[in-house]
């Protein structure tokens, strides 16, 4: 799997290099600054982009810019975003084009490589992997939102475990309940946010999107 | 902080003002003959006590004619006394006769004996006169005959027909009212302001006093700051690197006779680390948000509404970046209070809007909750006008009981 790889810091730069490509994965670039980034994307279309948000020259959000252009250019083009915080504001502009391929953790989830290099995969395939703690921030948020209420509180669980990725199976693992319950869950959950006519995949990306979206 | 002012009062509002003014020109007589027994008596106690009661009132006289004038002249008066600062008795007093104003004000009182009697009468007496010519022959025609007989000098009322002569003289003084009167009110306004207004040394020292006390405040609320980072890296991330020091080291010991409590050891290691990372972050939030680098306040406060439990309407106009200080004391300010409506307001609803006009920053945020928040209750509200008056900025509250509540933020700044 063709990796480009975007991260200021060299050490961690060398390090995720020696991560991934123990795992099997190859890093056609690794690059230290936002624009270098976004040529890389453009010119090797990766499976998957694996992106710092702060990277020179402004040492702002550079990263996340860059990836939401290279998609916009190459529509789902898979990438996650690393970033030593994380703001649910991201996660939704991140989003924003409506397709999956979309990941966004904080870097200290790396320690866990096993999790990690799971996250990279399921991105390159289309998935979602939200942080935890993106989705913390969000199950504080408001009760009354429309349709996000009309959930119930089994329901929303299940809505938060799909959100930071997680299949079925996993979810099921997770609650401790038959995956056959989990799979009545989400279909549940897809007729009240009115998702049905969606593909299965595409249904997911845009439940979490419900998710994350303040306007519900 | 600049308050509305409000209109210029009108020619007719100003034949009110003049009716106040006769009596307050009396008021002020009394207030200075007063001041100057007292001040004789000051020696004795019964002087101090008296300029306790006589000082504030003159003083209150003043505040009443200084917004007048600011209102006639269209330009703020600004006050011009030192700060009590929660001095009492003897020596407050001496605070009182230390500050030219107070003596400035003695003499405003003279003069708006003079002057001001002089100047409302006037204003008063030319309308009177013009009222009372125009209406002559009506006077003539319900009085007894011969009352209103007179000799104007250049022609004279005798009969109903003549009574009938002073309505040109009526129109050309309603004229010459119409025309001077507003000038000679200005003038004495203008009169006002002259005694009424700081000296600049005066206003200089009001100025230095502000900037002493927010300067104080500034550099107890930064070395508060930084108290609260040393004690959360030292109790939280230091703490969590020590573990983490102490479980790899005894990994490393065990390694070849105990592989599995090793692993063990290792896994523990990892969550350390793991919880040393979320303190960090949590501190960084707390210093300078990283949203708030990366996207200004623009940003940041929209962030902060996504991040509340209340849906939150963000309205911001900023056509360029803040500087960093007050953007972030501006961040700061607009958390603190929408922690306040979730904490506090029962709201259902709040809103932010943040624009940026004539160099002045205003931000304001509303909540249909239920009132009742007091500025000078909450520590909240109170930080917040701390962490502004850095700034020369300034924070008001309206926030009637059974709501909404509005908070309105002020402060200077440029874009750039």
């Amino acid at each position: 799997m063709r990796v480009v790889l975007a991260e200021d810091l060299a050490l961690l730069r060398e390090g995720l290099i020696r991560l991934l490509e123990a795992h099997g994965f190859v890093v056609v670039e690794a690059v230290d600054n936002g624009p270098s980034l976004l040529q890389a994307l453009l010119k090797h279309r990766p499976d998957v982009a694996v992106v710092d948000v702060r990277l020179p020259p402004t040492f702002t959000d550079e990263g996340l810019r860059m990836a939401i252009e290279a998609r916009a250019q190459i529509p789902g083009l898979p990438v996650l975003v690393l970033s030593q915080y994380v703001e649910p504001l991201y996660a939704q502009e991140l989003l924003g084009d409506r397709r999956g391929g979309v990941g966004y953790l904080l870097k200290d989830r790396v320690s866990n490589v096993a999790a990690f290099v799971d996250a990279i995969r399921r991105v390159a395939d289309g998935g979602t992997a939200m942080d935890s703690e993106v989705i913390a921030q969000m199950m504080s948020r408001r009760t009354a939102d429309q349709p996000l209420a009309s959930l119930t509180p089994r329901e929303t669980e299940v809505l938060a475990l799909m959100a930071e990725g997680r299949s079925n199976a996993a979810v099921a693992a997770r609650m401790f309940i038959t995956e056959k319950a989990v799979g009545k869950h989400t279909s549940s959950i897809f007729t009240k946010l009115g998702l049905e006519q969606h593909t299965d995949d595409n249904r997911r990306v845009l439940a979490v999107l419900a998710y994350l979206d303040p306007r519900g | 902080m600049a308050a509305a002012l409000g209109h210029a009062p009108g020619r007719f509002a100003l034949v009110g003002w003049s009716l106040g003014f006769v009596f307050s020109g009396l008021v002020g007589t009394l207030l200075m003959g007063l001041s100057l027994v007292a001040i004789v008596l000051v020696p004795l106690v019964v002087g101090i006590l008296l300029l306790l009661v006589l000082v504030p009132m003159t003083r209150g006289l003043a505040r009443w004619q200084r917004r007048w004038a600011s209102r006639m002249l269209g330009r703020e008066i600004p006050s011009p006394y030192l700060l009590p600062r929660g001095r009492r008795g003897r020596s407050l007093v001496k605070l009182y006769a230390g500050d030219i104003a107070s003596w400035r004000d003695l003499a405003w009182l003279s003069v708006s004996l003079l002057v001001g009697v002089v100047t409302s009468a006037l204003y008063l007496g030319l309308l009177a006169s013009a009222v009372l010519f125009l209406i002559y022959p009506w006077l003539w025609s319900i009085t007894d005959p011969g009352t209103f007989n007179a000799d104007f000098g250049f022609f004279t009322v005798g009969s109903q027909a003549s009574a009938f002569l002073p309505i040109p003289l009526g129109v050309v003084v309603f004229v010459i009212w119409w025309l001077v009167g507003p000038r000679v009110m200005s003038y004495r306004a203008r009169i006002d302001q002259a005694l009424l207004a700081p000296t600049e040394s005066a206003a200089l020292k009001v100025r230095v006093q502000q900037l002493a006390e927010s300067r104080a405040d500034a550099v107890d609320t930064q070395a508060a700051e930084l108290r609260r980072i040393e004690r959360d890296l030292h109790d939280g991330a230091q703490a969590r690197l020590v573990s983490l020091g102490m479980s790899l080291g005894m990994a490393e010991e065990r390694l070849a006779s105990d592989p599995e409590s090793a692993r063990e050891l290792l896994g523990e290691a990892r969550t350390s680390a793991s919880a040393a990372m979320a303190e960090l972050r949590s501190l960084v939030r707390g210093i300078h948000p990283p949203v708030l680098a990366d996207r200004g306040l623009d940003g940041a406060v929209r962030a902060l509404a996504l991040a509340s439990t209340l849906p939150v309407k963000v309205e911001v106009v900023l056509p360029g970046r803040l500087p960093a200080p007050v953007e972030s004391a501006a961040y700061f300010c607009v958390a603190e209070t929408l922690t306040n409506v979730v904490k506090h307001s029962r709201a259902s609803a709040a809103r932010v809007s943040v624009r940026h006009d004539g160099d002045v920053l205003f931000v304001e945020t509303w909540d249909s909750g239920v009132g009742g928040a007091d500025q000078n209750k909450g520590t909240g509200l109170r930080g917040i006008a701390k962490r502004l008056s850095a700034f020369d900025g300034s924070v008001s509250v309206a926030s009637p009981s059974g709501g909404p509540t509005v908070v309105h933020m002020e402060v200077p700044c440029v874009l750039s």
